[in-house]
Parts: C-alpha cells; structure tokens; sequence
C-alpha cells in the first residue's frame, strides 16, 4: 500500500487522508522516523544535513515543511519539500551556532503533528578524511623534491632534456632587436591565483631580462589589475638586474580590461598597429586564444605559445612557431633560470611522474590478472583506493 | 525609433564595424574596439564593487542584514590599502606584501585541485584491466593506456628521447596530437555555430528594420 500510495502522490497529486478505521495508513504513526540533523563532514562548516526515513503505513502528506530555530528565537520555515523526500541540505547555517530542526507534515493545509526536534551545529574541518592517500602521496613527492633541491644546491648535476619553444625565446627576442620591432608579451587572461599565470610571469622576467640587455621595447598588456601590479614588479626587477633601470618604462605593462573579448579586441588592436616582431603567449587562455595568435601570425610575428589548457593547445600548435604544452609551461621558469632550486623541484615532479607510471602499470597488471585470480584484484582495488580522492 | 531598434542597429552596426577587420585595421574597427575595451572596463569595475567588494567583504565587515559584523575582515582592507601603496613610491615596497600572499595563496590552493585533477583522478581511471569484454572494449583500453604512459614519458624532462624512452615520447605526442586535432574540429565547429548565430543576427533581426528605417 504503501509504494501505491506514493505512486499515486505522484500521479494525482495530494491524496486526502484515509477515513479513520479503514485498512490504511495507521493515523498515529509520524510520517517519518530515523529524524538526524548531523554537520557535513569534510568542508569547511556553513552546511547541516537532516536525513529521515519515510515510516511504512504511516499518513500519507501532501508535502512537508523543513523548519528551524536557534535558541530563543522564531521558528523559520526553510523549506517545503515533497512526501518522498528524505533528505536536505541546510547551507544557510553559521559555524558554531546551535540549530533545532522539526519536519512539519502539511495535509489539505493543516500542519500534522510535527517529527523533531533535532539539534545540530555547524563547523570547519582541519583534515579531509576523504584524501589521506593524496596526503600521503603528496608527503612523498614532496620529500623528493626536497631531496633534488638539496642535490642541486650542493652542485650536483641536474640533467634537463632540450625543450624547443624554450631554446627559441632569446632568439625570438635577438629577432625583434634586428627587426627594430617591440616584442608582445601575453601573459592569458587569468589572475594571479592561477598556478599557469605564475609560470607565465616567472618567464616574463627572463623575457624582460633579455629585451632590457638587447634594448628590445617590450610590450605587456593584461586583462587583470592584479596581474599588471606583478608583471609591472617582475619587469622592473628584471631592467635592475640587466642594469639597465633607465629602460624600464612603467606604461609599457598596461591594464586592458578584464573582458575576455574586450582584451582580445585591445590585444589585437595593439599588434596590428605595433606590429611586434615576437609575440609570447603564455598562460592560461580560453576562446580567444586563436584570435590572438591569429592575427599575431597575420603581421608576420614569431610567435611561442604555451598553456595548460586542452582545449586551447591545438590553436596555439596550428598557428604559433613554437608551442609549449602543459607541462612544459611549468618547466620552463626552471629550464630557462637553470636555478638548481627550480632544477631541483623539476626533477623531483619527475619522480612523480615516474612514481605514477609504475603505479598504473602495476594497477593494469593486478587489475587484468585481477580478472581471473582474486588476489591481483584487491591489489589493483588497493591501487585505485590509494589515488582516490572525494 | 523605439529602444528595441536602437539596440539592434547598434549591435548591427558594431558587429559590422568589428567585422571590417577581416579587410584590415580601419577607424570603425577602432572605435569599436576602443568603445567595447572602455565599456567593458567601466563595467567589470562596477560589477567588481558590488558583487566582489561589497558581499565578500564591505557586508561581513559591517554585518549587512542581521549578521555580525567580522572584525576579521579589516584584515583584508588592509592588505587592499597595501597593495595601493604602490601608488607612492617611496611606501611601493609594502604592495609586494599582498602580492606575494595572492601568489603563495594562490599556488597553495591550486596544488590541491591540481593534483586531484590532473594527477591523481586520471592515474585512478587508468588502472583498467586491458582485457575489456569484447574487442572495442580491449582496444579502448588498451589506448587508453598507452596513451597515458607514453604521454607521461613526452613529459619526462630528465631524460632525453632517444632509444626507448624517444620512441614512447613519439608515441604519447601522437597520441596528444591526435586529440589535439579532434578538440580542434569539435572547436571549431562551436566557433562557426556562433558565426552562423551572428549572420542570423544580422539577416534576420537588422536586415528587416532597413526598410522600416527607410520609410520603404
């Protein structure tokens, strides 16, 4: 009776209740039971989740009202929440602070006897429990790179494999110097919270260091205010240690707008007129990648580009010289600065992709054995365990 | 003319403007791109004040509504007033403060997700048997393998490609490449739905207004 009930809910909509005596839903259950208002782990507080089981034979609702009160306080009515529910989510709650929460059953308008009330506060957790593996493999990482950076500051050799669009950066710059033509540096369209504008102004500042040797204008348009205040520090420091603070000029690393198309517009606007004999994008960039690099190539520029962006890599690679793909943006600040601690960091995230290697291949080894022999399948459901984050 | 075709005619007549870039660079593509630069700039100042500064930090400082004001919020206003120092030159130096927490800060969060994401989820989801059930299934994953433990070694930076490691270093490019080229077609089938949106625009929004314009 109970899932035709439900069903009929939802078909015909409320269901008056049941004339007292007949062989329906008993009249004096609650209509839900197993009532628990608890603080959603692992996050950083602001959230209670409440969570009830539907009593079996009880009356059946039209819908039911999420309430809450603090101590001493009105009761707020959060919301009206169907029959079936059985769970919700309050993200409206302040950490710290006690909340009462009651299930009010509403029928033709009448508010039934209400279930509750239970009592949950809300708080931040330090410690997801849910990422222990990812602690543990980032512990071990880090341990090598730590490991690498030491070797390389006590002037062990760091070996680093030839990376194309990186060798052509000074020639690039050697280029524009010949051409008498200024050199365009991009660094993508994010903040500066985004791990790949923080490799890009890492290589800003090689860039910067070479143009001031040579006398190259260097031109540095931004769509971020935050970006501009940094571009604008790194390029200062980069004219000082050339020794030539004399060439900097501060107007050269200017704030576009923080539009995405409006910057592309003003970008584009800048290299036809400019007409800049190397252009750099690195970063992060989004779908005005290839209207950059379009026109860029349109003036006959060299041009290298470099982001972790999948979808924007195949328009750098179809209309650049020179592409840097995912990684090699974030090794390029080691590679061209030959720091043995940026060597050393380098290294050691090669440890971890060499550590992930040998982790799928043994992964794909257990977990085809798996298939036929149970043992091999535990090790590659311990294997997929380990890498799993929540 | 009623706003309705004055917002047309000027969406018209700046799509057209920004269009004649196709030619070469001209003064209607410069006005409209000195006009979208200035607006969009004026617009996301606003729109940074009152739905960044205000409900993040102005409405916690002061307690909007009938919540407390958090103290601790005068924290970040100072960082703020810092990084306008840059400003003065002699007090330039204490910008760097903020700077270097937004870039600290910054790297900090962005290894978590990083790591989730590009590393540990993908190495979760290539531990696969080869063996699928039937024949697409097993070449599907036997792709999928090679393609992320070749792809590793491409990026393997202490080694250089030659021999074996050269060889699975051509393989994982190819194999980027190949994707690279789908993602490529797939893009720019999206780039040419929004021209098509555009010339629909134009031919079936402005083009019909001329006549009415024109008295016809």
């Amino acid at each position: 009776m109970g899932r035709l009930g439900l069903f009929l809910v939802i078909l015909i909509g409320p269901v008056p209740a049941l004339a007292a005596g007949s062989a329906g839903p008993d009249q004096a259950r609650p209509v839900a039971d197993s009532f628990e208002a608890v603080d959603s782990p692992n996050d950083a507080g602001g959230v209670i989740e409440l969570s009830w089981a539907m009593s079996p034979g009880s009356k059946l609702v039209d819908s039911m009202l999420v309430t809450r009160s603090k101590a001493g306080g009105p009761e707020n009515v959060l919301s009206v929440v169907s029959p079936v529910s059985t769970s919700y989510r309050d993200t409206t709650v302040a950490n710290g602070v006690r909340y009462s929460y009651a299930l009010v059953p509403m029928l033709d308008g009448r508010r039934l006897a209400e279930v509750g009330p239970v009592a949950a506060s809300a708080s931040a957790q330090w410690i997801h429990s849910g990422r222990s593996g990812m602690l543990i493999i980032t512990v071990i990482l880090a341990a090598f790179i730590l490991y690498f950076i030491r070797h390389g500051r006590k002037g062990g050799e760091l070996y680093i494999r030839q990376i194309a669009g990186l060798s052509a950066v000074d020639d690039a710059v050697g280029r524009a110097t010949e051409m008498g033509r200024p050199v365009l540096y991009i660094p993508g369209i994010m903040d500066m919270d985004n791990i790949q504008t923080i490799a890009s102004t890492v290589i800003l500042g090689r860039v910067a260091a070479r143009t001031a040797e040579y006398g190259t204008p260097l031109m540095v348009p931004v769509s971020k205010s935050v970006v501009l205040s940094v571009a604008q520090e790194v390029v200062k420091e980069a004219y000082l240690e050339a020794g030539r603070p004399d060439a900097f000029q501060k107007d050269s690393i200017s704030y576009l707008t923080d539009d995405q198309f409006g910057y592309a517009a003003g970008v584009d606007g800048i290299i036809v007129r400019e007409k800049p004999a190397a252009i750099f994008l690195l970063g992060a960039f989004y779908a005005e990648s290839l209207i950059l690099a379009e026109t860029g190539r349109s003036v006959g520029a060299i041009q290298i580009a470099g982001t972790a962006m999948p979808s924007q890599l195949p328009f750098f690679i179809a209309a650049c010289d020179y592409t840097l793909i995912g990684e090699e943006l974030f090794a390029a600040s080691a590679y061209l600065s030959r720091e043995p601690k940026l060597l050393g960091s380098l290294k050691g995230q090669d440890v971890a992709k060499l550590f992930f290697m040998v982790v799928i291949v043994l992964g794909v080894i257990a977990s085809t054995v798996g298939q036929a022999w149970d043992p091999a399948s535990e090790i590659a459901a311990f294997i997929r365990n380990l890498t799993h984050v929540e | 003319m009623s706003w309705e075709m004055v917002g047309i005619w000027g969406g018209a007549l700046l799509t057209l403007c920004l269009y004649s870039f196709l030619y070469r660079d001209n003064p209607f593509y410069k006005f409209a791109e000195h006009l979208f630069v200035g607006m969009s700039a004026g617009y996301w100042a606003i729109y940074t004040i009152f739905n960044v500064l205000k409900p993040n930090w102005w409405d916690k400082l002061v307690g909007a509504g009938d919540a407390d004001p958090q103290l601790i919020m005068i924290i970040p206003g100072l960082l703020a007033v810092l990084m306008l120092m840059r400003v003065v030159s002699k007090l330039a130096t204490y910008s760097r403060l903020p700077l270097a927490l937004i870039v600290g800060a910054g790297a900090g969060l962005q290894l978590v997700s990083f790591f989730q994401t590009n590393g540990l989820k993908q190495v979760e989801n290539t531990v696969i048997p080869l063996v699928g059930s039937g024949v697409g299934p097993t070449i599907d994953n036997l792709l999928i393998v090679t393609a992320v433990v070749c792809g590793l070694v491409y990026f393997f930076f202490s080694k250089a490609h030659r021999g074996i490691t050269g060889g699975m270093a051509n393989v994982g490019i190819t194999m980027l490449m190949v994707a690279f080229g789908a993602s490529f077609g797939y893009t720019v089938m999206a780039r040419i739905s929004l021209l098509i949106g555009q010339a629909q625009f134009l031919l079936f929004e402005w083009v019909p207004t001329i006549p009415r314009i024109l008295g016809l």
